[in-house]
């Protein structure tokens, strides 16, 4: 039976008959509530939507979307995606993945969709480990975590997710986190409008195997002095009351203090998302928290940037071909260009 | 001037010189040439792997040898007539391929002392002089003082007047073999439309060499060999990869489907992309991925969308997309993956050939992992194979293996190409909501074949899930159930051997259909085997040739044939691979015949090994 795709759908219809298997407690529900709860809003067909995943607790997600779905193989999601939207640009197309799926294996064809800038939406799961595998440290784990592989703690540099992306040519990055709502439900909207690849970082907690390694920006009695939140054409403020605020000097950003004389929001830096230096910048607050003046963590939206997009020039090139030459005509093909009769 | 014409049945010629001497260009225009003619045709290019090795060094010599004839032919030839060398290492390289007696002809200039030393030839040893070659017919030209010769005034400096040493050698042979230069002429035009110096220069020296040939006072017998016997029809002359290119093109052409090709250049198997990257007009979309798994997965992802995904690689890229045919098949999608198989393992010789990748096609996967696997024969058959291989994939919802090699990929035949309209039927049906009021899409509920429909996204009512995890019969939901694991691998298989019902029994090449011994063959030895079979037969031997082009499944009837036989003798270029299945299938204690040598089999080999297996 057709879906009376005159009524409005709900997040109910996005939900499957498939019981979620995350363990309970797990950052996962609340990304899944979400994407079922903007899916209505944002003017799509459900039979339009496909979710592609690789491997990992994240990639589960595809069983619980009500829509086209595939649980593909570790890492590759993101090139299954690439290969769909090449061929069928009228889909909307949404990868979900994690920090192993997307930054360890799967690292070569994250960077390559971003430079392509395939008009598709990645939501990657960051929550620093290895759940699916029972708790290794993962490519953005802080050195020294202590995991189940590295008791004396890691030795890896970890990475640093967006500011890859910026370096790989990613036309959209963004950063939210699970424990905020209305800011990963506005998150995904921002992403699913822009056209081109969007990038949004989600953390996310791992209760089991590194359950807290982002409360500091997530929690209430911590998140105003740690996480700042950035907003097209708003200056830079954080702290209680907007105590805080970055201030620019040359390249350098510094923390100022708003409760101090002689400062005011307009000295502040004005955040622009078409602006890659400041993107770039921002992508290197990355600091530890446990470092003195350490950078508050930014989330929202760190860098919008239009450039066309691989499916469409693909198509324009077929388009273009067609126009040159006619339409194919097999026969002729089959024939080539020189003959002879045997009789 | 000699103008004695010699008639000739067929001709073997050996180009060889250094791979910037242009010797593939050289060969590919005589091949042509000879084809527009109407002889029957073989060739086999020999190159190294490196595009420039070292000037004048054995490392650097490339090679192509072309049989045509006014009979049929199968093979590149097993030994040359004529060989022609632009230095000292050519002729170093190759002398061994040349039949006694044979021609010789020299570029004098490429035997100096800087050449000779760096072919190895001991010092103040020069073949030319020493006498090493009394056994056969040898021609000095100094091929580069009479190109530089000829250009002179050109403005052109040497090194670009030596360029054009081929298009010398070329019209020489053209006049040897009384051959018309209007088809090389217009290819030049064509290559060169944006040069108009290089473009002059290149017809000036070609018809320079044919008009030396001419003039000068050697005492150079020349040529005939005529238009060969043929089935009635037209002809064109076609190369492995290109039929390869073509036969993708007309299945998509046929489905209705867009063709979306995704590959990461790899010897040999790059000109397929090449040639299709030129048929964009019939909605071919290329896409070169940044890996061999992007390359692959991204096929994935074009046949969940209902486009028709082939990947293709040689070895060691297939190696690398293990792990997603096996997520094809669990997918249950239609997926064409062509492997031009070269010499492994590992690296290995990525120019010259091998069939040692047929077990890696049946069984290098992890778990039990199906797929059909079929096998081009000829360059031309390269078409015929693969658009079956499009046809199963797309038919039968699976992951199909065309398997080619350098050898058919790079050689080249005359074609008796086939119109659109008879070309086989491919059928595809897309799902379509036909369900009732609170009924669910079950992705995984099969027809007759034991197909699953083909349902793709932006078709309402049939959102579904797929994925490589193992999956509840029907519903395609998660599942662990061990009864239900077991049933599933066991229908994955039932599907694939289930095609054996839409694919032809295998015929007999040639011979009776019971008798003493049975050669099977697949792949690129057919030539090889059929011209050592036909020759047996000829000469009374009771011998008889199948050669399988279906792998898996096999032709139901395979079995009955081998019974009727009292010897089987396989030939193939590996270690024994197709022997190790039959043996398995059939407990026949067949015997291994095996060349690994990077090259193929002479017809003489087969022959020899068949007078002794019947001895």
């Amino acid at each position: 039976m057709e879906l009376n795709t005159t009524t409005k759908l709900t997040a109910k219809d996005f939900i499957t008959d498939q019981d979620v298997r995350w363990c309970p407690g797990c950052g996962d529900y609340s990304i899944l509530k979400q994407v079922q709860t903007v899916m209505p809003e944002l003017g799509l067909k459900r039979e339009e939507i496909v979710f592609i995943s690789g491997i990992g607790c994240s990639s589960r997600f595809p069983y619980y979307m009500e829509t086209y779905g595939m649980h593909s193989i570790h890492g590759r999601a993101t090139a299954v995606a690439s290969g769909l939207k090449a061929t069928r640009p009228d889909l909307s197309v949404w990868i979900v993945t994690g920090d192993g799926d997307a930054l360890s294996i799967g690292g070569n064809h994250l960077i390559h969709l971003l430079r392509r800038n395939f008009d598709v939406n990645i939501l990657l799961f960051n929550n620093e480990i290895y759940g699916l595998t029972k708790g290794q440290y993962s490519p953005t784990s802080p050195i020294g975590k202590v995991a189940k592989s590295t008791p004396m703690g890691s030795i890896d540099h970890p990475f640093n997710p967006l500011a890859l992306c910026l370096g790989a040519g990613a036309t959209f990055v963004a950063r939210s986190m699970d424990r905020d709502p209305v800011h990963l439900r506005e998150m995904l909207k921002r992403s699913n409008n822009h056209k081109g690849t969007a990038l949004l970082e989600i953390y996310q907690n791992c209760n089991v195997f590194n359950d807290g390694a982002f409360e500091v920006f997530t929690e209430k009695a911590s998140k105003k002095q740690e996480a700042i939140f950035v907003e097209q054409n708003k200056p830079l403020l954080f702290g209680e009351n907007n105590s805080k605020g970055i201030k620019l000097e040359g390249l350098k950003p510094v923390i100022v203090n708003m409760d101090e004389g002689g400062i005011s929001a307009n000295d502040l830096w004005i955040h622009d998302e078409k602006d890659a230096t400041k993107a770039n910048i921002l992508s290197r607050f990355f600091d530890d928290v446990k470092k003195e003046n350490h950078l508050p963590r930014p989330f929202g939206v760190f860098y919008s940037e239009d450039r066309y997009c691989y499916e469409d020039v693909l198509q324009q090139q077929v388009n273009d071909a067609i126009a040159a030459k006619g339409k194919g005509n097999l026969n002729d093909l089959l024939k080539g260009k020189n003959t002879w009769e045997v009789k | 001037m000699n103008n004695n014409n010699e008639i000739k049945k067929q001709v073997v010629i050996l180009f060889a010189g250094d791979s910037g001497d242009g010797i593939q260009l050289t060969g590919t225009q005589f091949t042509n040439t000879a084809a527009l003619l109407g002889n029957d045709i073989s060739t086999f290019p020999n190159f190294p792997a490196e595009i420039r090795a070292p000037q004048g060094t054995l490392a650097g010599v490339s090679g192509f040898q072309l049989h045509f004839g006014s009979v049929e032919i199968y093979t590149p030839g097993d030994v040359a007539d004529v060989l022609v060398v632009m230095n000292a290492a050519a002729l170093k390289a190759n002398i061994k391929q040349l039949r006694e007696g044979g021609i010789i002809i020299v570029n004098s200039d490429g035997f100096d002392a800087k050449n000779l030393k760096l072919a190895k030839y001991p010092n103040d040893v020069n073949p030319l002089k020493d006498g090493s070659l009394s056994k056969y017919k040898v021609y000095e030209i100094d091929v580069t003082k009479l190109t530089r010769s000829c250009l002179e005034g050109s403005g052109m400096g040497t090194k670009e007047s030596d360029r054009s040493k081929n298009m010398f050698v070329l019209g020489y042979i053209y006049w040897m073999y009384n051959r018309k230069l209007d088809a090389t002429i217009e290819f030049i035009k064509e290559q060169f439309k944006k040069s108009p110096t290089l473009l002059d220069a290149n017809i000036k020296v070609l018809k320079a060499g044919y008009h030396f040939g001419d003039t000068t006072e050697t005492p150079m017998n020349r040529y005939e060999v005529k238009a060969a016997e043929m089935p009635k029809g037209t002809y064109r002359n076609i190369m492995g990869n290109q039929a390869t290119a073509l036969g993708l093109v007309a299945a998509s052409s046929k489905a209705d489907l867009t063709l979306f090709y995704a590959t990461y250049p790899i010897t040999p198997a790059s000109d397929i992309l090449h040639e299709l990257s030129k048929h964009k007009n019939f909605g071919v979309k290329t896409f070169q991925a940044e890996d061999e798994i992007a390359a692959i997965t991204a096929a994935i992802g074009a046949s969940f969308g209902g486009s028709l995904g082939v990947t293709a690689s040689s070895g060691p890229g297939i190696a690398l997309k293990g792990e997603a045919i096996g997520l094809a098949l669990m997918l249950e999608l239609p997926l064409v993956i062509v492997n031009v198989q070269r010499g492994g393992p590992s690296t290995g010789l990525p120019t010259k050939t091998e069939q040692a990748d047929l077990l890696q096609a049946l069984y290098g996967r992890n778990g039990e992992a199906p797929v059909a696997v079929i096998a081009a024969s000829t360059p031309s058959d390269c078409f015929n194979t693969v658009y079956e291989a499009c046809r199963i994939a797309v038919e039968h919802m699976t992951p199909v293996f065309f398997l080619s090699d350098g050898y058919i990929a790079n050689g080249a035949e005359p074609w008796l190409f086939p119109s659109e309209n008879e070309l086989k039927k491919i059928e595809v049906h897309f799902a379509e909501n036909k369900l009732k009021d609170g009924e669910k899409f079950l992705p995984y509920k099969r027809n007759e074949k034991l197909v699953r429909e083909w349902a793709i996204p932006g078709r309402n009512g049939l959102e579904h899930r797929v994925g490589g995890i193992e999956k509840e019969n029907e519903t395609g939901n998660i599942s662990y159930d061990p009864d239900n694991h077991e049933f599933m691998v066991k229908m994955r298989e039932a599907k694939i051997q289930k095609i054996a019902d839409y694919i032809p029994e295998q015929k007999f090449d040639q011979g009776n259909e019971k008798g003493k011994l049975l050669i099977i063959g697949w792949g690129s030895t057919y030539g090889s085997i059929k011209t050592a079979v036909k020759e047996s037969i000829e000469e009374g031997l009771e011998v008889s040739h199948i050669h399988i082009k279906y792998l898996n499944p096999l032709p139901k009837n395979i079995g009955s044939i081998i019974k009727n036989f009292e010897k089987i003798l396989i030939p193939e270029m590996n270690n024994g691979q197709l022997i190790k299945v039959l043996r398995d299938k059939f407990l026949v204690d067949a015997i291994a015949y095996n060349k690994i040598k990077g090259m193929p089999f002479t017809a003489a080999e087969i022959k020899n090994k068949i007078v002794e297996v019947l001895q």
